[in-house]
């Protein structure tokens, strides 16, 4: 089966792919040897994804050629890649949820699905072959809904493996994952590069030092940089990755003794699925203090600001703020008690896409004096307002009349930054407030958020970088199955301890 | 006279459920790719009017050969899976709104087949149509017999369907692309399989059931065709897909429950004359829809996650 | 604006109307119609005279109105299919008071008629509203099937209570309306009545709620994106039924402009396909009050052709409900292609190779 029996060598050459107004890759040329780990960083938006599906025929490059033994291939669709043997595992899993997971591998196995009834059978033997040659274990009938998100990583990989990949892409598989589970997955990584070849990409330097031969750092669609990993410390790769040295702001003040401003009590909230995603949860939060919530994504961070904001039904337990009781009041009551709240989805969420800036400064502000009268909204007001905050909060934009949805992701948290902290909230929640952000971005709002924190405002900042939390935080509460694990001060808290607390392990 | 109405009923309802039991079978492939197709009414007047034309084109209102009124059926059937394409290219090449462009392909469907009808048929005329034949022995069983065993082969065909159906859906290739497409299309696209193409192919095959529900509603249920005959058995056909939560099974229980709403109405105006106010007796099928979809709504969550979403590879969402 | 952004959008409009008119032709030729003298008779005979123009302007007024409602309800994210049964039920309502208001000066009468059918059609745009935003009942669906509950409604109504003492034939119509509730025309012998007021006062009235208001900025908050208003603050259930009842009054008025100003009694099919028409002019109009003033004159013209073709030609009157279709359809795929910027770009790269501009 397949085309190659092995791949000795895949070379891409001068891959040039373009979206509409950006150059997504330019002129990217690499090599990736047998059984090499070739670890491909850069920040987000460097057009790591985009490359790698053009390898896997998702995408055709606008120019440029790849090839596989010297030969060159010209792939078409994800079959042809399959059929070279080159098999990838996207960032996000791409599994059906209300499908098994003999179904999700059998959709991508041409030969089991040959006669009129899909051959399962076949396909459980080749599960069951897979598994037991790399120590991955999986329930072939259990429902991809069921399943954890370290046991979905194990089924992408299994389905993988299972479609004859014999060159793996890795697409941030720790993304998810308790540091922990990511030790595990490191080591079965680099056990199995004895017999594939792998690219993995991650923004993750330390993970990037532990598995790989070479490195080639994106920026900008561009590589601009190859080497040796070991040849090179995880600062300098750091600093190649974003092209100059990285500042961070940090949190240096000592922690507040100030009123407490939310104190959740016992809280719990269901999730869409409609099990428990908060299961007594409690946490207190100062005024004038940033308190950072640690955790694998999924574990009822989502709902917690929801919960918090009125946007989410509360089952039982309580939420104070000050002296209200906010849990099941409406998003309008709460916002008028003063919550700011920075959603997670900021392009459907936290702004309304096809609206314009203008239209966005107010959202949570139609009804008040300053912007409207009688309910007839005063135009010339709100224009000069919206000058005033794309001015103080850098918003990059032609002019205020322009769609916010057509805005990089940097500029739409600028929007809602300037939206939220200039109505002068007493308190913040504040969900991934750099994700997929570049590093200046990403800076300019960390300053934002101390400066509000010296003001005196609460913050509860929810957010899956360790290094983001430990820098910003007063204090840090470790989420896990939607139970506070435990609270801890800055100066107690560290990679390893947080990483036992986020995996579920209560220490006493 | 209570025993008569009920037999008739429901010898009426085991006829008639098989245009909303196939046109709602046939939408359940759209929904399951992700398709909304709210045109099933369009197209089934489409298929309604080529059932009628075939035959009488042949044979004017007098009795025709057999197979004239089978390629009657086969003739709906076909413009029903064209008018699904075209639905297709809207909906899923231009990635239209699903539910405005429903709307549009009804009118679409509705009009074509009102203006076809003017002028190669002119007024109302009628067809002998496929003619319900007793099954011997069988039909003779008390009750039963009537209810089960006196109708024409199509009905037994479309009957035969119901388990066909369910199988396509969840043992065959397609049918498993089909799920994957409509629950997760960017993962069905990740292993290589052509969302849009499974997404033009349910719409064909849903658009074909449509069409041959349409000209079973004109061949053995009315004998002939009125520009308003579908009489919005495809937006109840729709309904219904969401009813039975996106099952053949319970699709089918819904079918017989609506059918049987509809012909009990019927039944009484006919045997109750001196019922005065007879419609509020055909409101009640309409109500029923509502009153069920409005109590029904837990099912939402049976769907297909990507019901409605047009799938682009290159847009991130 | 950039040249070729400009150049696409021309492009891509001037295409759809090809194919509108290319499926127009295909089904007149298919009918045996002659293709250019139909769409001749379609295009100049509203122009022929004063009168024809009324007629068109007369059947503007519903359309306008109608649309009207549906720019509301569509701006704020839930589609009417329902105007159809609303002007049904705006017709019962303005019917049954037109008759209580018997003898009272018009002035208190016509304004008291369009009031209780603006009354009842957003009572019965409620309905949908309601269920869509406290049930998730889909509005498509359950509106479609609230046309035809009150298509019996009024069928019954016509029948029994409304129907005309003096008929004696059995055809169910209501009485002719008093003098009191009947709108006037501008010119004797011709059409064109005082209902085109109202019309265009309405119009002006949504361009100002929708806006020049913070309720009309919500609305379209909801509509754009849900989730981002109800974050907002937003009460986006309260604002989904406050715009069906909007878009259910506006049916409810066309109904009784039409029952007071054309047909001067209720009788059965009033309401001649507006309800679906109005949709397409909303659309047509780019759901924006202002425009749909235009989008409507159009329709208008197209809906008196149905009477020009009838006399005319051989080609069926139904030419027209088919055209509507084909037209929504073009309409929606015309608005995702000139707002796809994949198809812009490639667009570009073949016709405006010489401009470079790619950003990093």
């Amino acid at each position: 089966m397949g085309k190659f029996t092995e791949i000795k060598e895949l070379r891409l050459e001068n891959i040039v792919k373009r979206f509409p107004g950006v150059l997504a890759t330019d002129h990217v040329s690499l090599t990736v040897g047998e059984h090499e780990i070739l670890a491909l960083v850069g920040e987000n938006g460097a057009g790591k994804t985009t490359l790698m599906n053009v390898i896997m025929g998702l995408y055709h490059q606008d120019e440029g050629s790849m090839f596989i033994n010297g030969e060159e291939v010209n792939f078409r669709s994800p079959n042809d890649a399959f059929d070279c043997g080159i098999g990838m595992v996207h960032q996000q899993y791409m599994l059906v949820p209300n499908m098994t997971v003999l179904e999700n591998i059998a959709l991508g196995m041409k030969d089991c699905q040959k006669n009129i009834k899909v051959d399962l059978e076949a396909v459980r033997a080749k599960v069951n072959e897979i598994s037991t040659k790399y120590g991955l274990k999986v329930d072939p009938d259990a429902y991809i809904w069921q399943l954890a998100v370290g046991e979905q990583q194990r089924v992408e990989l299994v389905k993988t493996l299972c479609l004859g990949a014999k060159f793996l892409i890795l697409d941030e598989p720790t993304s998810a994952l308790t540091p922990q589970e990511t030790d595990e997955l490191i080591a079965l990584l680099s056990r199995m590069a004895n017999e594939l070849s792998i690219i993995f990409i991650s923004h993750k330097l330390n993970e990037v030092k532990a598995l790989s031969q070479k490195v080639c750092i994106l920026r900008h669609g561009a590589v601009v940089f190859q080497g040796n990993t070991k040849d090179y410390t995880p600062k300098e790769i750091a600093a190649l990755m974003t092209g100059r040295d990285v500042e961070t702001s940090a949190n240096t003040e000592e922690p507040c003794n100030g009123k407490t401003a939310i104190s959740i009590k016992d809280l719990c909230v269901k999730s869409d699925r409609g099990f428990l995603a908060l299961d007594n949860f409690n946490l207190e939060i100062r005024e004038g203090e940033i308190v950072g919530l640690a955790g694998v994504s999924g574990n009822g961070q989502r709902e917690l600001a929801e919960a918090m904001n009125g946007l989410r039904k509360v089952e039982s337990g309580s939420i104070k703020f000050y002296d209200t009781e906010i849990a099941n009041l409406t998003p309008r009551q709460i916002i008028d008690l003063g919550m700011g709240y920075i959603p997670e989805e900021r392009n459907i969420e936290g702004i309304v896409p096809s609206m314009s800036i203008k239209e966005n400064i107010i959202l949570k502000d139609t009804e008040t004096e300053k912007f409207s009268k009688n309910h007839i909204l005063k135009n010339s007001e709100i224009e000069k307002y919206t000058d005033e905050m794309r001015e103080k909060f850098d918003i990059r934009s032609p002019h205020m009349h322009i769609a916010a949805g057509s805005l990089s992701g940097g500029n739409i948290q600028k929007v809602i930054l300037a939206r939220e902290i200039d109505r002068n909230p007493k308190f913040l929640v504040c969900v991934y407030p750099i994700r997929g952000l570049d590093m200046g971005a990403a800076e300019f709002i960390h300053k934002q958020l101390l400066a509000l924190r010296k003001r005196g405002v609460g913050i509860l900042l929810i957010s899956e970088e360790l290094e983001e939390i430990m820098n910003l935080s007063d204090r840090i509460a470790v989420i896990c199955k939607g139970q506070n694990q435990k609270v801890l001060l800055r100066d107690e808290a560290s990679t390893a301890k947080l990483g036992i607390l986020m995996a579920g392990v209560k220490d006493e | 006279m209570f025993v008569d109405i009920m037999i008739n009923t429901l010898t009426l309802t085991v006829r008639f459920a098989v245009a909303l039991l196939i046109a709602s079978l046939g939408e359940m492939y759209n929904q399951k790719a992700g398709i909304f197709n709210l045109g099933c009414e369009g197209i089934m007047s489409m298929g309604a009017f080529l059932g009628m034309l075939v035959p009488f084109m042949i044979g004017g209102a007098g009795q025709v050969p057999g197979y004239v009124n089978i390629l009657g059926l086969i003739t709906g059937t076909i413009c029903g899976a064209l008018l699904g394409l075209i639905f297709g290219i809207v909906v899923i090449t231009f990635r239209a709104p699903q539910g405005i462009a429903g709307i549009g392909m009804q009118m679409f469907g509705v009009g074509l087949a009102g203006t076809f009808f003017r002028s190669y048929i002119g007024g109302s005329q009628s067809i002998t149509g496929i003619n319900a034949t007793a099954i011997p022995v069988l039909s003779k069983i008390p009750v039963l017999g009537e209810i089960l065993f006196t109708h024409n082969a199509v009905v037994y065909f479309a009957y035969l369907m119901i388990p066909v159906c369910y199988y396509i859906m969840f043992k065959t290739p397609w049918g498993l692309h089909v799920r994957a497409v409509g629950t997760h299309p960017r993962a069905a696209d990740s292993l290589g399989i052509n969302v849009n193409k499974v997404r033009y192919q349910s719409l064909a095959v849903g658009g074909a059931m449509a069409g041959f529900a349409g000209a079973f509603l004109t061949l053995c249920q009315a004998k002939m065709f009125t520009a308003d005959i579908i009489g919005g058995r495809g937006f109840i056909a729709v309904a219904l897909v969401y009813f039975g939560q996106w099952h053949p099974i319970k699709i089918f229980l819904g079918a017989l429950i609506f059918t049987f709403a509809q012909s009990l109405q019927t039944q009484i105006q006919i045997f109750v004359p001196q019922f005065q106010y007879y419609e509020f007796l055909t409101m009640l099928p309409y109500l029923l829809v509502i009153v069920v979809l409005a109590f029904n709504r837990e099912s939402n969550k049976f769907g297909p996650a990507s019901l409605g979403k047009p799938f682009n590879r290159e847009m991130r969402v | 604006m950039n040249n070729y952004k400009l150049c696409y959008k021309v492009a891509v409009v001037l295409a759809a109307i090809i194919v509108a008119l290319l499926v127009g032709s295909i089904i007149i030729l298919a009918v045996g119609g002659n293709v250019l003298s139909t769409y001749w008779i379609i295009i100049s005979m509203p122009f022929k005279n004063f009168r024809s123009i009324c007629e068109v302007l007369t059947r503007m007024i519903p359309l306008m109105i109608i649309a009207l409602g549906i720019c509301v309800s569509s701006r704020c994210g839930i589609n009417n299919i329902g105007a159809e049964g609303q002007m049904y039920m705006g017709v019962v309502a303005s019917c049954t008071v037109a008759f209580m208001c018997a003898g009272m000066p018009r002035m208190i009468a016509i304004p008291l008629c369009i009031l209780s059918a603006a009354i009842a059609g957003g009572l019965y745009g409620f309905i949908p509203g309601f269920l869509k935003a406290k049930l998730e009942v889909s509005e498509l669906l359950s509106t479609v099937m609230l046309n035809y509950v009150a298509t019996q409604f009024y069928l019954f109504c016509i029948r029994i209570p409304l129907l005309d003492p003096n008929e004696k034939t059995g055809t169910p119509m209501s009485a002719r309306l008093p003098e009191s509730a009947v709108l006037h025309k501008f010119v004797r012998g011709t059409s064109l009545h005082e209902g085109i007021i109202l019309a265009i006062v309405l119009a002006a009235l949504i361009y100002i709620l929708l806006f020049k208001t913070s309720w009309g900025y919500k609305m379209r908050a909801a509509g754009a994106s849900s989730r981002a208003a109800r974050y907002g603050g937003i009460n986006v259930p309260k604002y989904l039924i406050i715009a069906m009842v909007i878009s259910g009054g506006c049916a409810g008025m066309a109904g009784a402009v039409e029952l007071m100003g054309v047909q001067g009694r209720a009788m059965s099919g009033i309401t001649s396909g507006y309800g679906f028409s109005g949709i397409v002019v909303a659309l047509f109009g780019a759901l924006h009050p202002i425009m749909v003033i235009p989008a409507a004159f159009f329709f208008g013209i197209l809906l008196y052709s149905q009477v020009n073709l009838q006399i005319l030609t051989s080609v069926p009157p139904n030419l027209v409900q088919t055209l509507q279709g084909a037209i929504i359809l073009i309409i929606v795929s015309v608005q995702m292609v000139i707002n796809n910027p994949y198809t812009e770009d490639r667009f570009r790269r073949r016709f405006f190779s010489s401009i470079k501009k790619e950003a990093k």
